[in-house]
């Protein structure tokens, strides 16, 4: 087994990495950026070794300051994470060169794995079933007509090179298919300086599901049956789990079977993913391999026990799968949600900046359930511009679906995070959906069900009722401190009464608290709820039960009431005396003042120019002024036509979010 | 006996109704609140005892003598707020537009005069059209009397004024030398002179709104501390603030149970100072950590945000916060910063409350407008309040402390009782290749460039003025909650008293 390993990556994966090294006995080494000085991962190596400046290109990314700091430390491995230089046949070549273990599979599997075209032409010969399609290349746009015929409406048009969506059409007729087949190639020509088109079908009901398989060096293969990644926002994973809720028996061995076939047939040793994309009916087709360890690889080491870098570590170090593949069952069921920071309430902006509080869930493990929180970052550290914009991969497990489900929602509940954007709310409202709930989703799961963005979740009428409970049982606690003050009137106290009004989400509920020692019975209407919490005022996250059933909120305080978040809920909630609710009753309703003649600033930052004055008439899509944000330049346009009335800043400003930039009239 | 008893029930209740119920309904319809019904919010339930209900005015001008409701526009008497004693006013725009009468101002002395008699802060809540015309001198008169007591209350007792509605012309000097000012936005305005004087004289165009409302107080003029939503959010936070205050200058501030940890250690404090000096970062973030369950009242956060001043509770008592803001203007001093922050360390110094400041200050805003605006003066008002005062003083440096700005910001000089520097701080006369540049004048760049950084090596730390100890000790970030609490407990006896005088002559 190796001494010494070197994790050439940073974030949370490195940190992975590096707790099962240690776990091993194995010393581990830490590569860093600028940016990253402080970073987890730094903290937690044995070793670390600075390799650049912050951006990946001039760091993580450039295979001779890996390569130096594998020299400078003596490591005997590298295990490359995902992303970065995981997937780059020339790393590993450079690897072997200098004699030096990669944690992960040979040059040639890379290789045969990372052209789309060349992959599919494999799979269909290692018998996987692919999607139909030309695998050749295409001439023109009448070829491309020709075979769309052949195949079958609709189809997809894709660029061989293709990746996050472009250089892609789907086309429904044969003008589609002329119109699309030019426009993915001039895409794909400057995105990817590549214009190979490729056409296949286009799969109905799509559903994003993957083998995980591993190989050892000495011709065994098994798979660590699927993951279900289907909950994408443009094409990125949000919530994956394991098993599918989707996959039959049969299915899921069909594809297993294929998937170690095409391993085998590739010579591939180490972790590796089979993606598949499913129809309504089952059918599954080959997308493509990946040939690393996966993000998501949690849920399945959850159901299965097995520690994949543990095994890719193994692989590596030249020993053989100590199990087959009847030892591997399904144990239960584990989802994983990732927490990004992207602010849902800005169209998924993402946000970075410091984490001024970080109190992930606490991790445990039991025979009921199971929570785990992989992460790179620790409250006080730093999301940066630089890298990718995920704080953390929270999973959970429990024998049942809806069991892990439950456990989810409690864990995002617990979750503290502040300082940045980020899709906490979210992810909490996708776990409560219906339709994710009845694991009846498919790929456009996002796109359907949030067509404008989000923008909150309405909570139904019990949850209200056990909020209102709730916060009326705090509130009382806090108006009792409040009575404990000094200087009070000897025997003129003030008394915290038993009636109060609760003001939510547009509702009122009249509840009549009744407290003693553990807790209190709170009645609103017919219904009497018991309130227990070991929750003391001013702490932000608070734990209760209500009639036995756990209840977690993060309550903080607003001018005259709480401010509470629930599920993806973020509510005002304001507990009255009878007599304060009513006078509150007399209140007008505030109009949100009307921002569209406004040009708001849409992040904290710094006027670097204004290109208009006073009197001038802008067009739309004219440019407006300059923010300076974390380094980075934002144009602001006009949205529309119309005439600059005042102008509130002047270049060296700095701006808070939302501070008015100009009016219009 | 029981037509006595239900005289008084009538007259009671004539004069709970002040202008009659349509004047209530207009009252309403503005989502405004009537006098009284103010009082029930500020106050505890059934707590309020009201004095002066059946006083009437005496005018007899005007056909004034046929109309006299009770109670003459202002409703006064004490009550509690958790239990606390205070004086309360509330004027009643239903009766003659709350217009001040020689009577109306006489119910207002009446219980300023108890509430300095009996050490209980006032708090009074105005909503008036302004002088009662039909009285001419008499009212003046009477608002002259309500200023006096102003004065002679300043620094006696806390003074509050909530601004519920219009408060024009003289009537807004009684507000202006009270202690704390809050407005509702929307429904108040303050100004001496209203749009239509202001259009004749200046042939300026103004709203009520922009010339005196809410945000223009809060965020121009800084006359307001705060503005509020609603009359019932006002109300809500005035009671939340009034916990933070003792009831009198011979009174020390006032405690209450906490549920947060005195010897709480905050690892993310030891990140909070960025890698580059001239990286800002949220010095607010350092009061709510270093705060009770992170509670920080802030006053007159909208106006000179380079400054932060407000109150927060260390181990349940209060404590006033004075912070250097580096997100906005670097945190430099500047007139407005200087004035904002120098009053409020005059009120805490007034009212025994201890303070805790908190520096990040790279030095004076140099520029024209700041010289010609008389920045010196100004920034000698936040210098001699610290000097003067003799409340304990906890001094944190964060990062700069630069030039005279440091000596300003409750330094050891000026009589701080504990100055801590965090290692990150940077006590020097100024940054330094400014300094290299004034000692190596004409120097090459590159000669430059060099001896800026032996400086910053040498004098870029904390270590060089607890050398000289102006630092009494380097404290690690993470720990300064701790500390400040020991800090602070340590000075629950200290007494300092300044040579006697009449009154000082701060530079006004």
């Amino acid at each position: 087994m190796f001494k010494k390993i070197l994790i050439a990556n940073r974030g949370e994966i490195a940190c992975r990495v590096i707790k099962t090294a240690r776990r091993m006995g194995i010393a581990t080494v830490a590569v860093y950026s600028d940016a990253d000085r402080n970073a987890l991962h730094v903290k937690m190596a044995d070793e670390a070794v600075h390799i650049g400046p912050s951006p990946a290109n001039q760091s993580y990314i450039v295979i001779d300051k890996i390569m130096d700091a594998v020299r400078q430390t003596g490591a005997e491995a590298v295990h490359p994470g995902y992303g970065f230089l995981s997937e780059n046949p020339k790393f590993a070549q450079a690897l072997q060169a200098a004699g030096v273990a990669f944690i992960g599979p040979p040059v040639g599997a890379i290789e045969a794995m990372g052209d789309k075209i060349t992959s599919k032409k494999l799979a269909q010969e290692a018998g996987v079933s692919t999607v139909p399609g030309h695998m050749g290349l295409i001439a023109d746009a009448d070829e491309a007509i020709k075979i769309a015929g052949e195949i079958g409406y609709p189809v997809m048009i894709k660029a061989s090179a293709g990746g996050g969506g472009k250089g892609m059409r789907i086309a429904w007729k044969e003008d589609e298919v002329r119109e699309g087949f030019q426009s993915s190639k001039n895409e794909a020509a400057n995105s990817f300086g590549d214009d190979r088109i490729f056409i296949e079908k286009f799969v109905t009901q799509p559903r994003h599901i993957e083998i995980q398989v591993l190989a050892d060096g000495h011709g065994n293969a098994v798979y660590l049956h699927e993951r279900e990644c289907s909950i994408q926002r443009r094409n990125q994973k949000v919530i994956e789990e394991a098993p599918s809720p989707f996959l039959d028996e049969e299915t899921r061995a069909a594809m297993g079977a294929q998937s170690v076939a095409l391993a085998q047939s590739v010579g591939y040793t180490s972790a590796g993913t089979v993606e598949f994309i499913v129809d309504g009916d089952r059918n599954f087709y080959f997308l493509e391999m990946n040939t690393r360890l996966q993000v998501e690889h949690p849920v399945t080491e959850l159901i299965t026990g097995i520690d994949l870098v543990e095994q890719m570590i193994r692989v590596a170090a030249g020993e053989k799968l100590a199990f087959g593949q009847s030892d591997l069952k399904i144990n239960g069921w584990a989802i994983e949600s990732r927490l990004y920071a992207e602010d849902p309430y800005r169209g998924f902006l993402p946000s970075i900046g410091r984490l001024t509080r970080y109190r992930p869930p606490v991790e445990e493990a039991t025979d009921a359930y199971a929570v785990r929180n992989d992460t790179g970052v620790f409250e006080g550290g730093e999301i940066s511009m630089f890298y990718d914009p995920m704080i953390a991969k929270l999973c959970t497990w429990a024998p049942t679906r809806s069991e892990a489900i439950d456990h989810m929602r409690l864990a995002l509940d617990g979750f503290e995070l502040e300082g940045i954007g980020h899709n906490l709310p979210f992810l909490a409202a996708v776990m409560d959906h219906p339709k994710f709930t009845s694991g009846n989703m498919t790929t456009a799961f996002i796109e359907e069900e949030f067509p404008d963005g989000f923008d909150g979740v309405a909570l139904g009428g019990d949850t209200l009722v056990r909020i209102a409970a709730a916060v009326t049982a705090m509130h009382r606690i806090s108006e009792i401190r409040r009575t404990r003050i000094t200087g009070r009137m000897n025997n003129h106290e003030r008394t915290v009464g038993t009636d109060w009004n609760v003001a939510v989400q547009g509702q009122s509920f009249d509840a009549v608290v009744k407290a003693d020692r553990a807790g209190a019975d709170v009645t609103i209407g017919a219904q009497t709820l018991r309130v227990e919490s070991d929750w003391l005022p001013g702490q932000p996250l608070v734990r209760l039960s209500v009639d036995g059933t756990p209840l977690v909120l993060k309550a903080a305080r607003i001018p005259g009431g709480y401010r509470v978040r629930h599920r993806g809920a973020d509510l005002k909630v304001h507990v009255r005396t009878p007599r304060q609710a009513e006078l509150a009753g007399l209140m007008l309703e505030k109009v949100p003042a009307d921002t569209s003649k406004l040009l708001l600033c849409p992040m904290p930052g710094l006027i670097v120019k204004v290109d208009v004055a006073v009197g001038d008439e802008v067009q739309e899509g004219q440019t407006l002024c300059t923010v300076e944000a974390m380094k980075m330049e934002n144009i602001l346009r006009a949205e529309r036509r119309g005439v600059v009335s005042k102008v509130n800043a002047s270049a060296g400003d700095s701006l808070a979010v939302d501070d008015v930039i100009m009016e219009f009239e | 006996m029981k037509d006595h008893l239900d005289a008084l029930a009538a007259r009671r209740a004539e004069s709970q109704l002040g202008g009659g119920v349509k004047r209530i309904d207009a009252q309403h319809a503005k989502g405004k609140l009537t006098a009284r019904e103010r009082i029930d919010l500020l106050l505890d339930a059934d707590s309020f005892e009201e004095f002066d209900a059946f006083v009437t005015h005496r005018a007899t001008d005007f056909g004034m003598q046929d109309s006299t409701p009770m109670g003459d526009g202002v409703v006064t008497g004490w009550g509690t707020i958790n239990g606390r004693m205070v004086y309360v006013f509330s004027q009643d725009f239903t009766v003659f537009g709350g217009s001040l009468s020689e009577t109306h101002a006489l119910k207002i002395c009446k219980i300023m005069d108890m509430a300095m008699q009996n050490g209980a802060p006032v708090i009074g809540i105005n909503d008036s059209g302004g002088a009662r015309i039909q009285e001419g001198v008499a009212s003046l008169a009477g608002y002259a009397e309500v200023f006096q007591r102003n004065v002679m209350a300043s620094g006696v007792v806390p003074q509050i004024s909530l601004i519920m509605g219009p408060c024009a012309g003289g009537a807004v000097y009684s507000p202006a030398m009270t202690d704390f000012i809050f407005m509702v936005r929307d429904t108040s305005y303050m100004f001496v002179t209203g749009p239509d004087v202001v259009k004749t004289v200046t042939n300026e165009v103004v709203t009520a709104e922009e010339l005196g409302g809410a945000s223009t107080h809060t965020k121009k003029s800084s006359v307001a501390d705060g503005a509020y939503d609603n009359d019932v959010e006002a109300i809500a936070e005035c009671r939340r603030l009034f916990d933070f205050l003792p009831l009198n200058n011979r009174k020390t501030v006032p405690t209450r149970p906490f549920f947060d940890d005195v010897n709480r250690i905050d690892d993310s404090l030891d990140t909070l100072i960025p890698d580059n000096t001239n990286t800002p970062y949220d010095m607010k973030e350092l009061i709510h950590k270093l705060a009770d369950e992170g509670d920080f009242y802030e006053i007159q956060a909208d106006f000179a945000k380079n400054i932060l001043t407000g109150f927060i509770r260390l181990e349940g008592s209060t404590v006033g916060v004075v912070a250097n803001q580096p997100m906005v203007l670097a945190g430099c001093l500047d007139i407005d910063s200087s004035r904002k922050a120098a009053r409020f360390v005059r009120f805490c110094d007034a009212f025994e409350i201890p303070i805790l400041t908190l520096v990040d200050v790279p030095g004076f805003l140099p520029g024209t407008s700041q010289e010609y605006g008389g920045v010196i003066k100004h920034g000698a008002k936040l210098l001699f309040a610290y000097g003067e005062a003799t409340v304990p003083k906890v001094t944190v440096i964060t990062r700069k402390a630069y030039g005279g700005a440091y000596d300003v910001m409750a330094s050891k000089h000026l009589r701080g009782d504990f100055n801590y520097a965090w290692p990150t701080a940077e006590i020097a006369v100024m940054g330094a290749k400014g300094a290299t540049e004034i000692i190596h004048r004409g120097k090459s760049v590159e000669e430059i460039a060099e001896r800026t950084k032996e400086y910053e090596d040498r004098f870029a730390n904390p270590f060089v003025a607890a050398s000289k100890g102006f630092i009494d000790e380097v404290i690690m970030p993470r720990s300064t909650r701790r500390r400040v609490c020991r800090a602070f407990a340590s000075l629950r006896g200290k007494s300092l008293q300044n040579p006697w005088k009449k009154h000082d002559n701060i530079p006004l």
